[in-house]
C-alpha cells in the first residue's frame, strides 16, 4: 500500500495555504509533516482525510481497498477529541468503534492499550486533557484502518503516555500500516521521514 | 451493531442525558400554547375552533427551534469530521441523526399534544385526530429543518438563520396538517386527501431532506 | 469556444462593459414604447383605469419567478460544474429577483385596494408570491451571513435547489388551501381571451422588464466580480505584509 501526493495545493477562504506539495508514503513508513505555524500542517492532514477540498494536484492510494475512498481507510486524530462528555469512556469508544467499522464489539483491549481500562464507566467529562487524547487514540486500536493521520498526537500527553503512543505507532507500522503525523518536535519514531512545509522561519 | 444503529442510539442517549434537552421542545410547546389564550382571550369556543391550528403552530416552532444544535454540537467537538469519514454514506448518517432527533423531540410533542388539547377545549375524540396528524406531519418538519441545520453549520452560523431559511418551506406541511385536523373535527371536507398528502410530504422529505443536508455538509468543506 | 471565453471573468467583464450601454438604451426604448402603449390601452369596463397596474404587476410576477429559475440554473452550475461565474450569477440575481417579487407584491396591494377594498387579501396567487419573496430573503440572508463567498455560494445553491423542488409544492398547497377557505379569486384575467389591445402592450412591457432584469443582472455580476477582486487583493496584501514581517 502506498499513499502518493503530487503537486498538492490547498486554499482556505480564498487564501493559498500551500502549493506544490508532493510525497509518497508506503506501508510500514511514517511521514512527519513539519513547518512553522500556519504553514498548513493541519490542512494537509485534513486534506488527506477528505475534510478539506483539494485545490490542485493529485492524491491517490495504491493497493488499498478499491471501493473505499482514502478517507474511509484512514483514521484522523485532530485537535478536537470527538468525545461526548455525558457519555462514559466505554460508550464513547464503543460508538466510534461501531461507527468506524470495527469487526468486534470488544473494546477492552483498546482501552487497555491506552491505559484507560479502569475508567471505562466514568463519564468522559471527568477526564483530563491527556486522558481525553488517549481515549481518542484508543479508537485507532479499536477499529483498525491502515492509514493514521495524527495532528500533534503527542500534545497533552505525559512521557509514559508518549512512550505508549510510540509503541502503538511502531506496532501499526509493523503491521503494514502507514502514518502521516504533523508535529512541532520529534514524535519518537526514529525511522520517520520528514516533510517540511512552507518557508523556514 | 451497524454504524446506523450505533449513531441512532448514541444520539438518543445523548439527548436523554443531562444537558441533552430532549424535553426542551415539549416544554417550549407547552409555553407557546399557554401564551395563546392570553393573546386571543379565554373564549373556550374560539379556542376549540382554532385549537388544532394553535397546536400545529406550536409544534412547528418547537420542532424547528430544537434543530439548531443538531449538527452544531458534533461540529464543536470534532465528531462531525469523523462522521464524514465513516464507511456509511453521509446521507444515511444524517438520516440516523434526524431519526434520533425526531424520536427525542418530535415524538414528545405528539405525546403531550392531547394534554394541551384539553387546555384548549378541543374535544377528546377530535384530539385523537389532531394527534394523528401531528404524528404523520412532524417527521416532515424535522426532515425539512434538517437542511437548515446543515446549512447553518456549513456557514458556522446559528440562531435565527435556521428558522428564516426553513419556515417558508414548511407552509405545505402546515396547510395540510391543519386542514386534515379540521376536516376530522368539523368537516365537511373529507379527512383522507389532506392526510394522505401530509403523509406524502413526510415521506418525500424523508428522502430529500437527508440528501440536501448531506450535500450542505459536504459543500461546507473548505 | 465562446462559452469557455466567457468563463474567464476578465473576458466576461470586457463583454459586459461593451454590451451594457446598448442594453441600457434598449431597455429605456422598450420601456418608453411599452408605457406609451399601456397608457393608451383601453380601460376595463369594470375596474376603469386601475387595470393598468396590471402592466407592471404581471411582468414583475413573471420575472420574480424567472429569477428563481436563473438562480436554480446558477446553483447547478455552482454545485455540479463548480463554474466560477455561476457563483457570481446566483449571488447577483437573488436581490434582483426579490426586488421584482416585491414590485409584484406592492402593485398587487395597490391594485387590491380599489378592487377588493383592502390592500391585502389572502388570495392564492398573492400568498404564493409572498412566500416566494420570503424564500428570496432566506437566500439573501445566507449570502449575508457567509464570511467567505465560496462557502456562502454553495450553501445558497443548495437552499435554492431545495426551494426549486418546494416552490411547486407550496404553490399547489396554497391553491388547495385557498379553495378551502375562500371563493375563487376576484381577479380573473379571462385566460386566453385577453384582447390584443391589452395583450400587445402587456407583452411589450414584459419584454421591457426582461431587458431591465438582464441589464441589472449583468451590472450586478460585474460589481460582484469587482468586489471579489478587491477581497482577494486585500487577502494578498495581508499575506505579503505577514510574510514581510516574519
Amino acid at each position: 500500500m502506498q499513499l502518493n501526493a503530487d503537486n498538492l495545493a490547498c486554499s482556505r477562504g480564498g487564501r493559498d495555504v500551500f502549493a506544490g506539495v508532493g510525497f509518497s508514503v508506503a506501508s510500514g513508513e511514517a511521514l512527519v509533516v513539519a513547518g512553522r505555524n500556519g504553514a498548513g500542517k493541519s490542512s494537509l492532514l485534513r486534506l488527506i482525510a477528505g475534510l478539506v477540498r483539494i485545490a490542485g494536484g493529485t492524491l491517490d492510494l495504491q493497493g488499498g481497498e478499491p471501493e473505499a475512498s482514502i478517507a474511509e481507510q484512514a483514521h484522523y486524530v485532530g485537535h478536537q477529541d470527538a468525545l461526548k462528555p455525558t457519555l462514559s469512556v466505554g460508550e464513547n469508544l464503543r460508538f466510534w468503534a461501531a461507527f468506524l467499522g470495527a469487526a468486534a464489539d470488544d473494546i477492552e483491549p483498546a482501552l487497555e492499550a491506552v491505559g484507560l481500562a479502569a475508567l471505562a464507566d466514568l463519564p468522559a467529562a471527568y477526564l483530563s486533557a491527556g486522558q481525553r487524547r488517549r481515549l481518542s487514540i484508543a479508537r485507532l486500536v479499536a477499529a483498525p484502518r491502515p492509514i493514521w493521520l495524527l495532528d500533534e498526537p503527542t500534545s497533552a500527553l505525559d512521557t509514559p503516555s508518549q512512550a505508549r503512543l510510540v509503541e502503538l505507532m511502531r506496532g501499526h507500522l509493523a503491521g503494514g500500516g502507514l502514518i502521516v503525523a504533523a508535529a512541532h518536535g520529534p514524535i519518537g519514531l526514529t525511522q520517520a521521514r520528514e516533510l517540511r512545509l512552507g518557508a523556514e522561519g | 451493531m451497524t454504524a446506523f444503529t450505533a449513531l441512532l442510539l448514541r444520539d438518543i442517549r445523548l439527548s436523554l442525558r443531562i444537558g441533552g434537552g430532549a424535553l426542551m421542545g415539549a416544554l417550549f410547546f407547552l409555553i407557546v400554547v399557554t401564551l395563546m389564550p392570553f393573546a386571543i382571550g379565554p373564549d373556550l369556543n374560539l379556542l376549540a375552533r382554532i385549537g388544532p391550528a394553535i397546536l400545529w403552530l406550536g409544534a412547528l416552532l418547537a420542532s424547528l427551534l430544537a434543530l439548531d444544535r443538531l449538527f452544531a454540537m458534533d461540529q464543536d467537538d470534532g465528531s462531525l469530521d469523523l462522521l464524514m469519514m465513516g464507511r456509511m454514506p453521509l446521507e444515511l448518517a444524517v438520516l440516523a441523526k434526524a431519526l434520533a432527533h425526531w424520536i427525542t423531540t418530535g415524538l414528545p410533542l405528539v405525546i403531550v399534544a392531547p394534554v394541551l388539547g384539553l387546555m384548549l377545549n378541543v374535544e377528546l375524540r377530535a384530539m385523537g385526530w389532531v394527534t394523528l396528524t401531528l404524528l404523520a406531519g412532524t417527521p416532515a418538519l424535522t426532515f425539512i429543518g434538517l437542511v437548515g441545520a446543515a446549512l447553518s453549520v456549513a456557514l458556522r452560523r446559528g440562531g435565527l438563520l435556521l428558522p428564516v431559511l426553513i419556515l417558508p418551506l414548511t407552509v405545505p406541511v402546515l396547510i395540510f396538517g391543519v386542514a386534515a385536523a379540521n376536516a376530522a373535527i368539523v368537516g365537511p371536507a373529507p379527512f383522507g386527501p389532506p392526510f394522505t398528502i401530509l403523509c406524502a410530504l413526510s415521506l418525500a422529505s424523508l428522502v430529500l431532506g437527508p440528501i440536501a443536508a448531506a450535500a450542505a455538509l459536504r459543500h461546507g468543506l473548505e | 469556444m465562446a462559452v469557455i471565453d466567457l468563463a474567464n471573468p476578465t473576458r466576461f467583464l470586457a463583454l459586459v462593459n461593451r454590451v451594457l450601454p446598448w442594453l441600457v438604451a434598449a431597455t429605456a426604448l422598450v420601456f418608453a414604447i411599452g408605457l406609451y402603449r399601456a397608457a393608451y390601452a383601453p380601460d376595463d369596463y369594470q375596474q376603469g383605469a386601475t387595470v393598468k397596474i396590471m402592466f407592471l404587476h404581471v411582468p414583475a410576477a413573471w420575472l420574480g419567478m424567472m429569477g428563481w429559475v436563473i438562480m436554480s440554473a446558477a446553483a447547478l452550475g455552482t454545485l455540479v460544474w463548480r463554474h466560477p461565474l455561476a457563483d457570481v450569477a446566483g449571488k447577483a440575481v437573488a436581490p434582483i429577483g426579490a426586488a421584482f417579487t416585491l414590485i409584484c407584491l406592492i402593485t398587487g396591494a395597490l391594485w387590491g385596494r380599489p378592487t377588493w377594498g383592502t390592500y391585502w387579501v389572502w388570495d392564492a396567487r398573492l400568498t404564493s408570491v409572498l412566500i416566494l419573496f420570503l424564500l428570496y430573503l432566506g437566500v439573501m440572508a445566507l449570502y449575508w451571513t457567509a464570511e467567505e463567498p465560496g462557502r456562502g455560494a454553495r450553501a445558497a445553491a443548495i437552499l435554492t435547489l431545495v426551494g426549486a423542488v418546494n416552490i411547486p409544492i407550496i404553490k399547489f398547497s396554497v391553491d388547495w388551501w385557498n379553495t378551502l377557505h375562500q371563493p375563487a379569486s376576484v381577479l380573473r384575467l379571462g385566460g386566453a381571451t385577453i384582447d390584443a389591445s391589452i395583450l400587445v402592450p402587456l407583452l411589450i412591457m414584459a419584454g421591457a422588464f426582461t431587458l431591465l432584469f438582464i441589464t441589472l443582472h449583468l451590472a450586478a455580476m460585474r460589481n460582484e466580480i469587482l468586489r471579489r477582486r478587491v477581497r482577494s487583493m486585500r487577502l494578498m496584501q495581508a499575506q505579503t505584509m505577514a510574510e514581510a514581517r516574519s
